[in-house]
């Protein structure tokens, strides 16, 4: 199956974060596809590289970033969200005359559109949030 | 254009007053984003998200922006079924006459400007959730 999924809160205050992980990982390990997942609200706080979680905890934009990278999947970060929240990436810290961008690793910043698309090409779309 | 038989049925649950938390401003940010891809759209309001439609809304005192008239816009947007349930109606000592009214011109019937707010029960408001492809919960 293909699967969509949204996720509405930020890292830590809400385990939202971790149980999309954790439900990613399930279904990328028993052999579905992952069309997208949708960093929004809060969420967007999930994609900066500037999060320094205690060494005994987990480090959760390290985990996306690396399942990211392990099943080459599609992250991406709300632009309008990320804008009122401070996540940039180089282009958008350029265009908005800031001195340096967070985006970690395996994000990427895009519109709205991304979800609603991903609604459409997708067999469920799974929400993670409050 | 999409085709009619491609077109997925959208639900955008919303659950959340209109204040406190950003969640019903950013909700109706994807809708009308969304409405530019000519799906099958309806909103549906529960819990503390009837608070959203209140009528008079002023966020003044608050110093937070009144996006209110957003939702009287939805109709030029195609979205024309917003969903109310009538428990969560009832619960907060509220009725229909409390929510601004909202309505669509039906280019069928002349342009007639009809109610885009419907009230239901919870025992339709579950059917109408089972009843969609895509439910986008705020």
């Amino acid at each position: 199956m293909r699967f969509a999924i949204q996720i509405n809160e930020g890292p830590y205050t809400h385990q939202a974060s971790d149980t999309a992980y954790r439900f990613a990982k399930a279904a990328l390990e028993k052999g579905h596809e992952i069309f997208r997942v949708f960093f929004y609200h809060d969420g967007v706080n999930n994609g900066t590289r500037y999060t320094v979680p205690p060494q005994d905890d987990r480090n959760l934009q390290k985990l996306w970033s690396e399942l990211a990278e392990s099943h080459k999947l599609d992250l991406v970060v709300c632009i309008a969200a990320a804008q009122r929240r401070g996540i940039l990436d180089a282009n958008e810290a350029k265009r908005q005359g800031k001195d340096g961008d967070n985006i970690a690793p395996g994000f990427r910043i895009s519109g709205l559109g991304q979800l609603i698309e991903a609604g459409i090409e997708s067999d469920r779309m799974v929400v993670f949030g409050d | 254009m999409t085709d009619e038989n491609t077109k997925k049925k959208f639900l955008y649950l919303n659950r959340k007053a209109p204040f406190g938390t950003i969640y019903a401003l950013e909700s109706l940010e994807v809708v009308l984003i969304g409405a530019a891809f000519e799906q099958d759209v309806s909103l549906a309001f529960i819990d503390d998200g009837v608070f959203q439609l209140m009528n008079n809304q002023d966020a003044t005192a608050a110093g937070m922006k009144n996006f209110s008239k957003i939702y009287r816009a939805l109709g030029d947007y195609e979205v024309r079924k917003l969903y109310v349930e009538k428990e969560s109606l009832d619960l907060r000592g509220l009725t229909v006459g409390d929510l601004m009214p909202v309505t669509y011109e039906d280019e069928d019937e002349n342009y007639e400007e009809k109610p885009s707010i419907r009230v239901v029960d919870r025992a339709e408001m579950a059917k109408l959730i089972a009843g969609h492809d895509v439910i986008l919960s705020f």
